[in-house]
């Protein structure tokens, strides 16, 4: 799997409070009106400006506190094509993958707002075209990547039936 | 092995240790409003048509109960709907929080537990294996009766001494998750041990396995001991068997803490590992002051409220807001006349449930404004206005906050 898309970078411990607030709790149900309130407090120009295929570059601990999935549902939505974080809270990696979006643990230290990233999957690296940067991670197991190319763990199931595990 | 090996291995039937990728049933899949409605919709996409076992599936309506909303109350009617065509248990408005309903009614040593809410952990202190997830692990796990799971490392905190007089078990969650930070304890499992884990009440212990989850951890264990054991057999559930980790477990690290040397403790805003004491945050003005939740709403903890509001009145200007954390919380507490001190002290009592914990509804904040809260979370707008700032604490250190109008010492309001 291949990505290509344009950095937005956030600091450590992004909170699932921080993607999508709590006040927006009676909007999950409709997760499209949900996603324009996405890091509100943080970026009030997130929603508006992101584009399709974008990519989330962070610091250490990304997605900590609720288990609220909706917090990756609104990225998806708004077009998200990865996140790349120095390490993330274990609830929001499992969702993560289990909706489709690639999770990457990878040193995020040199890339910028704006860089034009492109991520392969299987090989485990991150281009950073923009500063003619790579950066290496340990690959995802190929069950996950199973998982992300089947377009999520619903997919998935469908798709190879119960053995979520597969060697 | 660790507790967490020994459980995962007793399911499995076969010796795993940390590290290993395993499929592993599940003995419960609970959630709650906030993500059941999707773990639904997400179930419905698997195009399934029965769950894997009504009586080990249980919906909660808590954290948005009684519906403040129409948005909200169509999502309640969506998951009445599916429990009843399924034939699944649902807890409905006034039964009181998941975590504190499924450790009084269900949890039991032994059983692997998914939940779509990460305070799942707290049931660890009944010796299962309690994890937190989102609603399409949830939804998978509904259909399938299994998830994976990766066999977590665990740390080991010691904890000996004695607690000194206002310390409780509140002051010492913020002592270790200032110890460890945000992630110290990611991906791992903690287990708690030591002569304070010994000597604590069940509802102190289960404030200890609740924020675990505040540093990272997948779940956080207490061996089945008398306390647990008498708890479970009051509730009509014996234990059959004590699980105890080996002699030669393999930690991944130690944390030994002496009790004794702690004080009353407060995290400020806007992060939870932000910990400081309470002598260095008093006289800080607040304008309400919060007493509930899954980490203290239970009986203790409203006891220990009591006990600091017996014939006194709250700070005029200052709102306290007490929830109990189920419904039997509420019964007991009526019962012992808790309820009576918290209303006559000028407390408003709130329904059973999360309250205004995750910022939806019964006591949303207004620009500027200062709580204290027995909550586990103080993240920016936590509590429904990026504007306000939480301040964390025990129901003794809030009780007293209450009492002066402003954050205060508890040892020092008698």
């Amino acid at each position: 799997m291949k990505i290509l898309g344009r950095a937005w970078c956030f600091g450590d411990n992004i909170s699932t409070d921080d993607i999508i607030p709590g006040r927006f709790f009676h909007l999950r149900g409709n997760i499209k009106e949900l996603a324009r309130h996405t890091f509100e407090d943080l970026r009030p120009d997130f929603s508006k400006s992101v584009r399709p295929g974008d990519i989330i570059v962070a610091g250490e601990n990304f997605g900590i506190g609720s288990s609220r999935e909706h917090a990756v549902h609104v990225l998806k939505v708004l077009g998200i094509s990865a996140i790349i974080a120095k390490s993330f809270s274990r609830i929001f990696f499992r969702n993560a993958i289990n909706i489709g979006i690639p999770a990457i643990v990878a040193n995020t230290s040199g890339i910028d707002e704006g860089d034009k990233l492109e991520i392969n999957l299987n090989k485990g690296t991150v281009f950073d075209i923009t500063k003619n940067l790579k950066i290496s991670f340990k690959p995802i197991p190929r069950f996950l990547i199973d998982i992300l190319e089947a377009g999520g763990l619903i997919e998935y199931v469908k798709k190879y039936g119960p053995n979520l595990v597969r060697p | 092995m660790t507790l967490a090996e020994k459980l995962i291995s007793q399911k499995l039937s076969k010796e795993v240790y940390a590290g290993d990728i395993v499929m592993v049933p599940v003995d419960w899949v609970i959630a709650q409003d906030g993500t059941a409605p999707l773990a639904i919709r997400q179930f419905r996409k698997l195009q399934v048509n029965e769950v894997f076992n009504d009586q080990r599936i249980i919906f909660f309506i808590d954290h948005a109960a009684p519906s403040p909303r129409r948005e909200l109350s169509n999502e309640h009617i969506l998951i009445r709907r599916f429990a009843k065509e399924f034939g699944i248990k649902i807890h409905d408005v006034g039964d009181g929080i998941i975590h504190q309903v499924f450790i009084e009614r269900y949890a039991t040593p032994g059983d692997i537990v998914v939940g779509a809410d990460s305070h799942t952990c707290t049931a660890g202190a009944l010796c299962t294996f309690a994890a937190g997830f989102g609603s399409t692990d949830i939804a998978v796990a509904m259909a399938l009766g299994y998830t994976w799971l990766r066999v977590p490392e665990t740390i080991e905190i010691i904890i000996d001494g004695l607690l000194p007089e206002g310390v409780y078990a509140k002051d010492l969650a913020l002592a270790i998750i200032s110890k460890l930070g945000p992630n110290g304890a990611s991906y791992k499992a903690l287990e708690f041990k030591g002569d304070v884990i010994k000597a604590l009440s069940m509802d102190s212990r289960f404030t200890l396995t609740n924020m675990a989850v505040e540093c990272g951890a997948k779940t956080a264990l207490i061996e089945v001991d008398d306390i647990c054991a008498e708890y479970l057999t009051a509730r009509g559930r014996p234990v059959k068997e004590r699980l105890k980790a080996d002699p030669d477990a393999s930690y991944e690290s130690s944390i030994y803490m002496d009790a004794s040397a702690l004080e009353p403790l407060v995290a400020v805003p806007h992060s939870v590992h932000n910990v400081k004491p309470v002598t260095k945050v008093q006289g800080i003005e607040i304008n309400q002051a919060f007493i509930g939740t899954c980490t203290n709403g239970r009986l203790e903890d409203l006891r220990v409220a009591a006990s600091i509001l017996k014939d006194k009145r709250i700070k005029e200007g200052v709102r306290l807001l007490v929830a109990p954390a189920s419904r039997e919380v509420y019964l007991n507490a009526l019962e012992e006349g808790i309820i009576e001190v918290i209303v006559k002290a000028g407390g408003v009592v709130l329904p059973p449930g999360c309250g205004p914990c995750v910022g939806v509804h019964l006591g949303v904040l207004g620009n500027g404004e200062v709580c204290i809260s027995t909550q586990n979370r103080n993240f920016r707008g936590r509590m429904g206005n990026p504007k306000s700032e939480v301040y964390l604490a025990s129901p003794a250190t809030v009780a007293a906050s209450a009492i002066r109008g402003e954050i205060a010492d508890p040892r020092e309001v008698k």
